[in-house]
């Protein structure tokens, strides 16, 4: 109200994760992965599928962590890449024929230029604004899967129904326990490639607009161009997780992709550690099983349930699972000695 | 031409409820630098107490003014409980935190009163308003509260001790609590006062949209739309900002061939992001400066 203008010096929105500080070190990585091979021999064709959508969730919540983590910016848009995905890769398995292995990269392609195009608008936007824009994408994108034109392709309002592919080559193991094991190859080479993404000139470059826009510019950065690349690719890895949610849930229909699932991953996000790679499987797993949970502890009660859980999970680790991981590896450390 | 000024009317309506809820996002953001999600879902609650006093036998204005002193004071308590403590979390934390609140609140309304559609009174009548048939009484009146909220807030923000503390506290912190002011109740006082005025906001709109837990949902997507339309840091803006909105979605949804009201939002929506785009600082924002 006073007319004088507000001069700012402003804290960035994302705190500055060092790159290393990004992933986990390889021992760990190793653990874990044994852990994922491992899983599926020991639990039930419902609990495999789970953790098969456990994946697939944590792909997407990694997108967004390249997104925001490493760039800064902020998406609540990321609903409509994953449904943008999901229809691609359902549509060309179930009107053009095509084998469900090879309509992923499509998907994903087909999400990265989307992703660019859409960051172009996004460029002028930052903050509060640029979660609006992206929140206005999010609710569009499942009454524009309904319209009337595209019908015959989407299916409209009922959807598309997905078959769900065999294991190759004869091997004696159930659709599932294949649909796992292939989710889980999917998902080790995107995180493979985004842990060498963020090491790489790129990945620098993001996490330099990151922490101070104008210093980056000032050294030679583009940043309009890094910025609707880290848009790009954002919605591309998320293409590709949703082409496997519909290849998984055998089902794609405009209202599974409201912007209660672009929450969800927000929340995902948050709770395993922004900028911290490894956690989006735990953000992930949060909004997988707490709903699950919360449910299982009040039928009725079960929103408010989920509220307080969320609540002292942000109270105890605000800065989410990166948080842990430092203490434990502070602690191990000085097992040591 | 008749049916492009009765759509116009029918938008000032309708827009007027964007702009009290919009008003009160606004308020908040000034006190707080975060868009609250949970604003619809306290403003609901307020009007479900509202609603339980006036069948416990208090007259309308009698509950209007308990509800309110009860908002301002859960405001408060809510601040002081919940976001004190997260004052130095990342702001994406927070964020998440409004989502948390978010789902308690509705819940608990919706176990308290369940989720039945409940009539609301108002206190205007629902007459036509001057003989037009697109705006009642009580849509008039509630463009009369919006206005004179904005008027009341206006005078509280720029002559008023109070006020110009609070405007310190929220734009330059550290130099407010130099000159002594005490920042973080300010911050308590911004949360109780936009409880406050989003109750005011509930209970306006609670007679058109009738009352249930969700009630809020779609309101609070428009009002933050018409805040962000307008300009955060402008309360007048979000006024504007809210009533353009109402007419943005009637002139669409007419002149438009093939929209139904699935896609008006959507479009709503676009045409903000369009505008944002030529001005990034809302309609009557403060672009900010930023030092390096």
């Amino acid at each position: 109200m006073s007319a004088v203008q507000e001069v700012v010096t402003e804290a960035p929105a994302i705190e500055a994760v060092p790159k290393r500080a990004m992933t986990l070190g390889y021992g760990t990585s190793l653990i874990i992965l044994g852990l994922l091979i491992l899983a599926p021999m020991f639990v039930k064709h419902f609990i495999t599928f789970q953790l098969t959508m456990l994946l697939i969730y944590g792909l997407a919540v990694l997108a967004l962590n390249i997104l925001t983590g490493g760039s800064g910016q902020f998406s609540l848009g990321q609903s409509a890449f994953y449904a943008v995905g999901a229809y691609t890769s359902a549509i060309l398995m179930e009107h053009a024929g095509m084998n469900y292995a090879l309509t992923l990269p499509i998907s994903g392609i087909i999400c990265f230029g989307f992703g660019f195009l859409f960051g172009q608008p996004a460029l002028r936007l930052s903050g509060v604004y640029l979660a609006l824009a992206t929140f206005a994408l999010a609710t569009a994108m499942p009454q524009l899967l309904k319209l009337g034109y595209f019908e015959h392709w989407t299916g409209g309002v009922q959807g598309l129904v997905v078959t769900k592919p065999d294991a190759p080559f004869g091997l004696p193991i159930s659709q599932d326990t294949w649909l796992y094991y292939f989710t889980l190859v999917v998902t080790i080479a995107i995180y493979i490639f985004s842990v060498n993404l963020l090491k790489s000139r790129s990945g620098r470059a993001f996490m330099a607009i990151r922490d101070n826009e104008i210093a980056a510019s000032a050294m030679g950065i583009d940043v309009a161009l890094y910025k609707t690349l880290a848009f790009g690719v954002s919605a591309g890895i998320t293409g590709v997780a949703g082409g496997l949610g519909a290849i998984a849930v055998q089902f794609v229909a405009p209202d599974s992709y409201t912007i209660t699932l672009a929450i969800s991953l927000f929340l995902g996000m948050v709770v395993g550690g922004v900028g911290w790679l490894p956690g989006s499987i735990v953000g992930s797993a949060f909004i997988i099983f707490v709903p699950n949970i919360a449910e299982g502890i009040s039928k009725g009660l079960s929103g408010a349930v989920f509220g307080v859980l969320l609540f002292l999970v942000i109270f105890l680790v605000p800065h989410g699972a990166r948080q842990v991981a430092i203490v434990a590896q502070q602690l191990i450390g000085k097992f040591k000695k | 031409m008749e049916l492009f000024t009765n759509q116009i009317l029918a938008g000032i309506a309708t827009g007027a409820i964007y702009a009290c809820m919009a008003l009160a996002v606004v308020m908040i953001y000034q006190a707080i630098d975060h868009l609250n999600f949970a604003q619809g879902e306290m403003a609901m609650f307020s009007t479900f107490v509202s609603w339980q006093l006036m069948q416990w036998g208090v007259p309308y204005w009698g509950a209007f003014v308990l509800t309110l002193i009860f908002s301002f004071a859960g405001g408060i308590a809510i601040e002081r409980l919940l976001f004190k403590p997260l004052a130095k979390a990342p702001i994406l934390t927070n964020v998440a935190g409004f989502i948390a609140l978010y789902a308690i609140i509705n819940s608990v309304a919706g176990l308290i009163w369940d989720f039945t559609i409940k009539q609301y009174p108002t206190p205007f009548g629902s007459s036509p308003f001057l003989g037009s048939q697109l705006i009642s009484t009580h849509q008039a009146g509630m463009i009369g509260v919006t206005l004179l909220l904005l008027l009341a807030l206006f005078f509280f923000f720029r002559f008023t001790r109070m006020g110009l503390a609070m405007r310190a506290a929220a734009s330059l912190p550290e130099s407010a609590r130099l000159v002594g002011i005490n920042t973080s109740w300010m911050i308590a006082l911004g949360w109780g006062m936009a409880a406050a005025i989003g109750s005011i906001a509930g209970m306006m709109i609670a007679p058109v949209v009738f009352l249930e837990p969700n009630m809020m949902l779609g309101v609070l997507i428009y009002g933050f739309a018409a805040a962000v339309l307008g300009g955060l840091t402008s309360p007048f803006g979000a006024v504007v900002g809210g009533f353009l909105m109402g007419i943005f979605e009637n002139l669409v949804g007419t002149y438009i061939p093939g929209v139904g009201n699935e896609l008006k939002l959507p479009i709503a929506l676009a045409l903000i992001v369009t505008v944002l785009v030529v001005k990034p600082a809302g309609l009557f924002g403060r672009p900010i400066v930023k030092r390096v």
